[in-house]
């Protein structure tokens, strides 16, 4: 029966040291470990989150420089787009510099010619005139001895020369 | 540190030649295993290590006798050992007693205080050591004894502390951790040949319950007293009923749990007792071929027992506070609930509440 007496000395000595034991542990190492063990759980959570940031951040930069990217290669397209447009028009509008010139050109040309054309021809007029007065008077003084002929003559002149 | 060990040990032990002789002649008395084992199993006021033919080695503590009227004595209890008397004192079956009747209370260093006092150096030299670990490697991983031990803290911590109080857990974490340990070191120190059976002891089991009741009691919030004195949906004629089956129920908690951590260990120590026993029994050396298979098999399942025992007064403890700390469920706000669950989520999982009930028996 002592086996489940509970004896009165031990119970004392027991609620002494047990709760001595308690204040003991308590403060030198429940606290400590409680303490460190939370502290790095934290650290360890902390870490975890920040490398989750990081990823984030990293896939966002990532993003950005393919917005960039994309960015920059259309704005080179549109460049592009916009040079040829440019040296298109350029192109047109030289061609049709160079054409009015050349028009131009042509046109002086053509008119020089004409000058030049009625120029001659009024020396060939002139000359033809000569020509024909001198042709003229030697014929007179051959055929102007038949005053017939001499009519005849100044007949068909005068015919062609309206017909002229 | 080991050597403040050796010293205290040393003085603890201070073996002493008893140098009785074997009584020649006489017949040798009868084997009396049940004597045997109740008086390795019971408390003591010397520390017998072992005997020989040349005699026993034994140490003596301080008998500290208080008498009302008469004052405090303090002597060695080699004095009053083997059925001598001193002064007015004698040991009968190993209770203190006087010779003229009178009352006298007992405030010796028995054999389990002095292991009490011993395994209380050792767990605080144990964790005072971890502790330091812990502030000399700050945010790193733990090394040697806090890498072992730092599992079962943060064991108690998570799966008994947290699931079974509730988001109040922080503020009877050291008591938590204080009894597993307490109860594991001493339920894994009796086990050593020739140590003191303290946590098998009815005294030791019942200062401990008795301070998870009073740590109960005084978390005990108006929620757990409603529960008691004013049962929810009960009708007001069975309140007679219900409300001493609640009382009731607040003393046969920490009773259970005296019992079951002393039933566990001290039946653990008989069935070894018991079959080694059986060997001086049968006075056959063969008779070891059955004891010590039995015997070592016993201990080994007792390496796992104590553990286990440990566990369970703490779960057990750790649940009856989450009872009484425990919010209503109506008035408990979304954010603990999804941290915590509510105590029947709590109770089902990981918990051994079902074996606790039962180890007793299987015992």
């Amino acid at each position: 029966m002592s086996l489940i007496t509970p004896e009165f000395g031990l119970l004392f000595w027991q609620t002494l040291i047990f709760l001595l034991l308690f204040l003991l542990l308590a403060k030198f190492a429940w606290k400590p470990i409680l303490g460190s063990l939370k502290e790095r759980e934290d650290s360890i959570e902390s870490a975890l989150r920040m490398a989750d940031q990081a990823k984030i951040e990293m896939q966002q930069l990532k993003a950005g420089n393919e917005k960039l990217l994309a960015d920059a290669r259309l704005e080179r397209d549109r460049m592009m787009q916009e040079a040829t447009n440019m040296a298109n028009q350029h192109r047109e509008v030289e061609k049709a510099r160079a054409t009015s010139e050349a028009n131009y050109i042509v046109q002086q040309a053509r008119e020089a010619i004409q000058t030049e054309k009625n120029a001659a021809l009024a020396e060939v007029k002139n000359t033809a005139a000569q020509l024909s007065l001198d042709i003229a008077e030697r014929i007179l003084r051959r055929e102007l001895a038949d005053p017939a002929a001499q009519t005849q003559l100044v007949d068909s002149y005068l015919k062609e020369v309206k017909l002229n | 540190m080991k050597r403040l060990l050796s010293i205290l040990f040393f003085f603890l032990t201070l073996p002493v030649f008893a140098g009785e002789p074997a009584q020649s002649g006489e017949a040798p008395k009868a084997f009396n295993a049940g004597e045997v084992i109740l008086h390795h199993v019971a408390d003591s006021h010397e520390w017998h290590w072992f005997s020989t033919d040349n005699g026993n080695f034994v140490s003596y503590f301080p008998v500290v006798a208080y008498q009302p009227g008469k004052g405090l004595s303090v002597f060695f209890s080699d004095k009053i050992a083997e059925g001598k008397s001193y002064k007015n004192f004698k040991l009968d079956d190993e209770r203190l007693t006087t010779l003229d009747g009178s009352k006298v209370y007992d405030f010796s260093i028995t054999k389990n205080v002095a292991a009490l006092a011993m395994s209380s150096l050792v767990l605080v030299l144990v964790f005072a050591s971890v502790a330091r670990g812990y502030r000399r490697r700050v945010g790193r991983a733990p090394t040697g004894l806090q890498s072992f031990l730092e599992p079962f803290v943060v064991f108690i911590r998570d799966e008994v502390g947290k699931k079974s109080i509730g988001p109040k857990y922080e503020r009877y974490m050291p008591y938590l951790l204080t009894v597993f340990f307490f109860i594991w070191f001493n339920n894994l120190l009796g086990l050593t040949p020739g140590a003191a059976n303290l946590t098998g002891n009815i005294a030791v089991t019942m200062m401990l319950a008795l301070l998870t009741l009073v740590i109960t009691l005084f978390s005990g919030n108006k929620n757990y007293w409603g529960h008691i004195f004013a049962p929810p949906g009960v009708p007001w004629a069975l309140y007679i009923i219900m409300v001493p089956v609640e009382l009731v129920g607040i003393i046969v908690k920490p009773f259970s749990l005296m019992v079951r951590l002393f039933a566990n260990i001290t039946a653990g120590h008989i069935i070894i007792l018991s079959f080694i026993s059986l060997i001086f029994i049968f006075r056959s050396a063969t008779a070891g071929l059955l004891s010590v298979p039995f015997g070592l098999f016993i201990s080994v399942l007792e390496l796992l027992v104590a553990i286990l025992q440990a566990y369970i007064f703490t779960l057990l403890t750790a649940m009856y506070i989450g009872s009484a700390v425990e919010d209503h469920h109506e008035t408990a706000d979304g954010a603990h609930a999804d941290d915590f669950g509510t105590v029947e989520q709590r109770q089902g999982g990981s918990n051994f509440a079902h074996l606790a009930q039962s180890d007793v028996a299987a015992h």
